[in-house]
């Protein structure tokens, strides 16, 4: 352990702890853009620097290791100032458009803009211009919005272990791409766009679907067995975007299918009222054909639509009959590792203790 | 999971057999980049190069169906050089000696002969594993899709016993369980076999426990399994079926069969969000609310009991399952009463104590692992500290048997089928999202590229492929994944339905189909 003062206030830390992380431990507010707790240290924005007694120049708190005795001062005028002239330039070449940009109000760079009161700038010059749009699905990667804090880069590398995007170009032009500059390509976990501090990365299916006044639920991950941890957010009865917090079991991190994969919710394809067959089964579209059966809805002309009264009692009056005539062993039920617990519960319940069979199973071999 | 998902990045040596985990499994496939990055060793056993192949110290490209001689030699390796722990299989084990004798039959030049894993593999995987302080196992259904399923699992079992390598921190076996409730699905006994907790319908005492708790007489007769029940129905014996959020006629082996059978019944109630390929051919489709939409809990593979809330109000006249099922049980004469999901959930926990010390309000946060029988207990990280609940384990003596269907002049190749990270399952869910079908929009099939070259298959050329049960048209995708002689299909996509291919060939314990190993032939079209 390592006994450090910060601000006058003594603090212990561990041995390769940074002097960040005795910042945190102390509670003391510092500005951060690059760092990322579960992510290798970058000292990339500038914004955490520190005075340190015996070295002359500030220095980024992120990247220096504590040291037994050592003295920290985090803020100073000179500092401030400082960390002021570096906020400038990174917004003298970002667009001044967070009007309507998805990240409003949950932009770090904004939040810190509006800490340091940053209106006008003093740096106007050549700014980045990329027209080029990705292609792909997911991300939108909005280019001119980057600060070239390389989170991205080291989640995608350091986490997902993919290594999609990296550092291209250099100096002015220096840029964040796929290989070659071409459209994204990858795992689409979105890891980068959960840790970018900026609009600089966003999902393409939240555009304009809100960002103020949102309903924010947790629940769990409808797909694999990991059990991720989701929040979904809502406006009005709609999802419109998936998060996941740090303190979760899976740290925030989720996949494609986690994070992006909510939109069959709100399908207009989702069925809504109880349907009776109209026509023999025969007559289905998928039956009938031995290989590589088209794709056709044929509901609507395979059902009509019923009440909730009518097909229950369809479905009662159809299961007694048959349970009179055959016995209970002639009817079966399959449950769903889909549904919740109570469901599968009150499942097996029904088909043992209404219909009096043990012919109950689920999907688990599938 | 006998371990916890936070324990997977601790481990010192990690064994993938038969999971592609970054794809199936992705955020545990996170923990286990980070073990590696940490300083583990990966072991993969996989016929295909999975993504995790790049991490890995060593990679075993053994034959499909082969995990049994490949783990006896691995263990044959083991024994050989001292690696067991004597204490641990004196202590927890019985029938060591008779199993140390089966192993004697698979030296290593008998493990590459079957399995086509260099020896000096199998070696190497073995002092790995043997060497370990907390090693971890991870399979999924890579192990247990065979014929011979159970008895893989049994081998897997045998290598952590013999190595005491269960009941510690970051050291088990552990089985990923694909879908987000199937292990809930399993605790609450929708098992034809097993009551709610894996209590058996045919033990003295425990039917009249339900009979008492449900004052209703019930049956003591061991119920079908779903490939029994498609059997039956096909026979003419099962009459009419209830599937609640299930798509069997995409999900399950031979197609044909599943479609011939369900078409046979009297009767087919389907409930689900879509109009699934099942519920096309249903006498009725009842239409149930999605995860955003209702309260309960689902329970992950590593046991965890979690809480799903509602979110939004379901679509039209969409009803909860819950409200179904209470519904067709009062017009069938059976008053079921329960004012909220959660007073179903203390009812499972007064019949099955792993779940008695769980309520909503305890689970809130974070959730809690079973077993958790009291309300103070802090629920179970890791299995079997201290021991099995049984008393002593037993080896089981496992010897390789080949797959039921194995390529030969007329079928020459073997089939496997599995996920892909973008699509889920039968697609019902993912196949409904425009960025999904974007980057994956069709069915593919994986052929080595020397297979490729032989037949004169160019990538992305529309071929058939065929098996004794049906054909399908599929998009050739020449790839080094698959080793020679095998191909691999994605089976989320209706228009090239793996499953028309795949046999009805089961596990006769387990009775899961053989989905890693049917053999097929393809045909330039």
């Amino acid at each position: 352990m390592v006994t450090l003062t910060i601000d006058g206030k003594k603090v212990t830390v561990r041995k390769l702890s940074t002097v960040l992380d005795a910042i945190k431990k102390l509670n003391i507010s510092i500005p951060t853009l690059c760092h990322h707790p579960d992510l290798t240290p970058f000292g990339g924005c500038r914004l955490c620097i520190v005075d340190i007694k015996g070295i002359a120049r500030p220095t980024t708190a992120c990247t220096t290791p504590v040291s037994e005795g050592m003295e920290v001062i985090t803020t100073s005028p000179t500092l401030e100032k400082m960390r002021r002239t570096t906020l400038e330039l990174l917004l003298s070449d970002h667009p001044d458009d967070c009007r309507v940009c998805e990240r409003a109000g949950d932009c770090k760079l904004q939040e810190l803009a509006y800490f340091y009161g940053i209106r006008e700038n003093h740096f106007l010059g050549e700014r980045r211009i990329y027209k080029k749009r990705d292609g792909n699905p997911f991300i939108e990667r909005d280019m001119e919005k980057c600060i070239l804090c390389g989170k991205c880069v080291r989640v995608c590398d350091e986490i997902e272990g993919v290594g999609a995007i990296d550092f291209a170009y250099r100096g002015f032009r220096t840029k964040i791409c796929p290989p070659y500059d071409k459209d994204l390509d990858c795992e689409f976990c979105g890891q980068c766009v959960a840790v970018c501090p900026t609009g600089a990365l966003t999902g393409k299916m939240w555009k304009q679907k809100g960002r103020q006044n949102l309903k924010e639920i947790d629940t769990i991950c409808p797909y694999c067995g990991c059990g991720c941890n989701i929040t979904l957010l809502i406006k009005r009865n709609d999802v419109i975007r998936v998060t996941s917090k740090p303190e979760t079991i899976n740290e925030g991190w989720l996949c494609v299918k986690g994070r992006f994969c909510y939109e069959f919710i709100n399908s207009p394809e989702r069925l809504t009222k109880p349907l009776i067959r109209v026509v023999p089964k025969e007559s289905s579209a998928f039956s009938v054909q031995q290989t590589n059966p088209p794709f056709l809805s044929l509901s609507k002309e395979l059902f009509r639509e019923a009440s909730w009264d009518e097909a229950l009692n369809y479905i009662a009056d159809r299961l007694k009959e048959i349970k009179e005539k055959y016995g209970p062993d002639s009817i079966a039920g399959l449950s769903s590792a889909k549904c919740t617990n109570e469901e599968n519960y009150l499942f097996q319940k029904f088909i043992r203790a209404v219909i009096g069979t043990n012919n109950v199973d689920h999907c688990a071999r599938y | 999971m006998t371990n916890s998902i936070p324990e997977a990045e601790n481990h010192d040596v990690v064994f993938v057999i038969g999971s592609n985990t970054t794809e199936t499994h992705p955020i545990i496939g996170l923990k286990m980049k980070k073990a590696v990055r940490k300083g583990a060793e990966l072991i993969v056993a996989d016929p295909r190069k999975i993504d995790l192949v790049r991490f890995a110290t060593v990679w075993l490209q053994h034959k499909p169906g082969t995990d049994v001689a490949l783990l006896n030699s691995i263990m044959h390796v083991i024994t050989k050089e001292g690696l067991i722990d004597k204490k641990f299989i004196e202590t927890w084990t019985e029938g060591f000696e008779s199993f140390k004798e089966l192993l004697e039959e698979y030296p290593p030049e008998v493990g590459e002969k079957i399995t086509g894993v260099p020896k000096e593999d199998i070696i190497k995987a073995a002092l790995l594993y043997g060497n370990a302080i907390r090693p971890g196992i991870y399979f999924a259904m890579g192990i247990t899709q065979h014929t011979h399923g159970t008895e893989n699992v049994y081998s897997i079992a045998n290598l952590a016993m013999m190595t005491g390598n269960l009941g510690r921190e970051s050291t088990g076996v552990n089985p990923l369980r694909g879908q987000n409730n199937v292990q809930g699905a399993c605790d609450m006994g929708c098992l034809p076999d097993f009551y709610p907790g894996y209590q058996k319908v045919n033990l003295q005492g425990v039917k009249e426990k339900f009979e008492n708790a449900w004052k209703v007489k019930l049956s003591e007769k061991t119920g079908l399994t779903a490939p029994e029940m498609i059997n039956s129905a096909n026979d003419g014996n099962l009459k009419a079926m209830y599937i609640m959020g299930e798509n069997p006629v995409l999900s399950d082996p031979d197609v044909n069969n599943t479609l011939k059978a369900l078409n046979k019944l009297d009767f087919l109630i389907v409930q689900d969000i879509f109009m699934t390929e099942t519920a096309e051919i249903a006498d009725v489709v009842l239409p149930s609310v999605c995860f955003a939409e209702k309260e309960g809990t689902f329970t992950n593979t590593e046991r965890r009991v979690q809480l799903l809330r509602k979110a939004v109000e379901p679509p039209g006249e969409s009803k909860e399952d819950l409200w179904i099922i209470t519904q067709l049980s009062k017009r069938l004469g059976y008053e079921m009463r329960y004012d909220s999901a959660e007073e179903v959930f203390q009812e499972a926990g007064r019949l099955w104590p792993a779940l008695a010390g769980m309520t909503y309000k305890r689970i809130a946060k974070k959730g809690l692992q079973w077993p958790c029988p009291t309300p103070d207990h802090p629920g179970t990280q890791y299995l079997f500290k201290g021991g099995f609940p049984r008393g002593k384990a037993s080896f089981s003596i496992v010897r390789y048997r080949e797959a039921e269907e194995l390529p030969d002049n007329e079928y020459p190749f073997l089939l496997s089928t599995g996920r892909h990270l973008f699509q889920y399952h039968t697609g019902s869910m993912t196949r409904k999202i425009d960025a999904i079908n974007k980057i994956a929009p069709e069915a593919y099939i994986e052929i080595n590229p020397d297979d490729a070259k032989q037949l004169g298959i160019d990538d992305g050329k529309i071929i058939r492929v065929s098996s004794r049960r049906g054909s399908i048209s599929i998009k050739a995708m020449i790839s080094d994944r698959p080793r020679r002689g095998m191909v691999f299909i994605p089976f989320h996509f209706r228009e090239a339905a793996a499953n028309i291919l795949t046999s009805n060939n089961h596990d006769p314990i387990s009775k899961i189909p053989e989905f890693k190993v049917c053999a097929v032939k393809l045909e330039i079209t």
